[in-house]
């Protein structure tokens, strides 16, 4: 098995052996994190762009992280001290940060499809760190490993989502992930927040909306929570009160799920509003350990790219193709190392 | 060499460990993956027999280290390293399959010293083919086995290949 995309974008059109080697190549990274010298000399001499053109903290740090860990360099745009504010479009933003020749972009955008916008005028790899309500691929591969390591198993899991799901990118992920290994979805939280159309997101797998957190909690294996995202409401919503009430998690209302239940938040939290510091730091509750598996998912994800990137250069110097989406590597590197011509212009 | 004389060459070597490292109380065997491996839990397991001690053993990948990613097959698999030790203060010795060039041996140091302080690393390998590429040489050798730039050295081990034999064949262009 091997990853066959040039970027990573989305985890919606992986299939599941493609996304259990994702995981599986993160472990040796989850060892490194343990190591007392953490700094590989693997990307040595390449560069990393990281342009987030949207505010994080945890995923900026932490790619930053695993590319240093790997011993590449990084380049560091954000969105408050660029050109943006100026004016730029992202493309211009992007064929600067280009032109200081990154071997790697990963890129954060408030609009959804800006990754992908980006990466057909781009020859290098990128990476999504998040593209506005669509997806956010390396929050799901690191949810899938945190799950996977305490469960043994990401297949066929009852799977509880909780809170803000109309601007999650990160249910997208979580639902395409693990809908590939056969989970069911539970959605849950304020009306105006589950939208009916998340059910059919992703053919063939059951999901079901609830607006009762105690139904929702029934029988699951896995809660993951969201973060109430008080910068992208635009309308009025509703009041951390009610929301408390109605919605938060709380040891009571944890023992309706399994009791092996686990509890996912990708942070950062809201503690007292949507989970209580109990459950936050509870026995069942795996935030940190995402944290952590968080930077070996993101060295395993640009060592595959960066590294696999290098491999098809000398045998094909691709021109920067147009209308480019996710080459299709595996039947490259199956051709002959000889440059036999390909026909590659349709 | 036939499944009698790999046995009979580790035996061997699991004696001469012993014997040189004056005694096993920080001795401990890291495989390098893949065939060097069962390689080192054979000789654990011989080590048991002469001295009736446990010694560790670990295991190492070392694509991480390599200096050669770049011309590999793209995505070199990554493969887990587990070495459930603490490696400060001890007396390593590395096992391979076969030793070549001697770089599979520099990305494995590069590797253990990420992990600490070992008072001693040595090497142990089944087969020495010759053509060194780096100042590195085997403190214990099964076999030294005299070839050409052309040939291969085949390892297969049982608990890999399902057959046990180490033989000389040509490259197949």
């Amino acid at each position: 098995m091997s990853y066959r995309f040039r970027d990573l974008l989305a985890l919606e059109p992986l299939c599941a052996a493609e996304i259990s080697f994702l995981l599986d190549q993160s472990k040796p990274f989850q060892e490194i994190q343990r190591h007392p010298l953490k700094k590989l000399a693997t990307l040595r001499g390449k560069t990393v762009a990281l342009a987030f053109f949207e505010n994080s903290t945890r995923t900026r740090i932490s790619f930053n992280t695993a590319a240093s860990r790997l011993g590449a360099d990084t380049m560091n745009l954000q969105a408050e001290a660029s050109s943006l504010k100026k004016g730029e479009t992202l493309l211009d933003t992007a064929f600067n940060l280009n032109a200081m020749k990154p071997d790697c972009l990963v890129m954060r955008h408030y609009s959804s499809g800006a990754a992908d916008y980006v990466s057909r005028h781009l020859d290098i790899p990128v990476v999504n760190a998040g593209d506005g309500t669509h997806e956010h691929p390396s929050q799901g591969l690191l949810d899938a490993l945190t799950i996977r390591d305490r469960k043994g198993t990401i297949e066929n899991l009852n799977v509880t989502i909780l809170g803000d799901l109309s601007h999650s990118r990160v249910a997208r992920s979580n639902i395409h992930l693990l809908g590939k290994f056969g989970c069911r979805f539970t959605l849950c939280g304020p009306a105006m927040w589950v939208p009916r159309e998340l059910e059919k997101i992703a053919p063939g797998t059951a999901i079901r909306s609830v607006y009762k957190i105690e139904e929702a909690l029934e029988d699951a294996d896995v809660i993951i929570m969201l973060r109430v995202q008080t910068e992208r409401q635009h309308e009025a919503s509703i009041s951390d009160n009610d929301y408390i009430h109605g919605y938060q998690l709380n040891a009571e209302r944890l023992k309706r799920a399994r009791p092996d239940a686990l509890v996912l938040h990708p942070g950062p939290m809201n503690r007292g509003i949507e989970i209580t510091p109990e459950v936050a730091d509870g026995p069942q509750s795996c935030v940190l350990d995402q944290v952590t598996n968080g930077v070996a998912v993101r060295m395993a994800i640009l060592y595959l790219l960066v590294v696999g990137e290098q491999g098809t250069h000398p045998a094909a110097p691709a021109p920067i193709e147009h209308n480019r989406r996710a080459t299709d590597r595996s039947s490259q590197s199956s051709a002959s190392p000889e440059p036999v011509p390909q026909k590659r212009d349709s | 060499m036939s499944a009698a004389e790999i046995d009979r060459t580790l035996q061997r070597v699991a004696h001469e460990i012993v014997e040189k490292s004056g005694g096993t109380k920080h001795l401990a065997l890291i495989g390098i993956r893949r065939r060097g491996v069962p390689l080192a839990q054979r000789i654990a397991q011989a080590m048991r027999g002469i001295d009736g001690v446990e010694v560790p053993v670990g295991t190492l990948d070392i694509t991480l280290y390599r200096d050669d990613l770049s011309k590999v097959a793209p995505q070199a698999v990554l493969q887990s390293s587990e070495i459930p030790f603490g490696v400060d203060g001890m007396d390593l010795v590395l096992v391979d399959d076969v030793l070549y060039t001697g770089r599979t041996i520099r990305a494995a140091m590069n590797g253990l010293f990420d992990l600490g302080r070992p008072r001693r690393v040595s090497l142990c390998v089944l087969i020495d083919r010759g053509h060194r590429e780096m100042p590195i040489e085997a403190q214990y050798t099964g076999r030294v086995v005299q070839t050409s730039d052309t040939e291969i050295i085949e390892v297969r081990l049982r608990e890999i290949d399902n057959e046990e034999r180490v033989v000389l064949v040509d490259r197949v262009e």
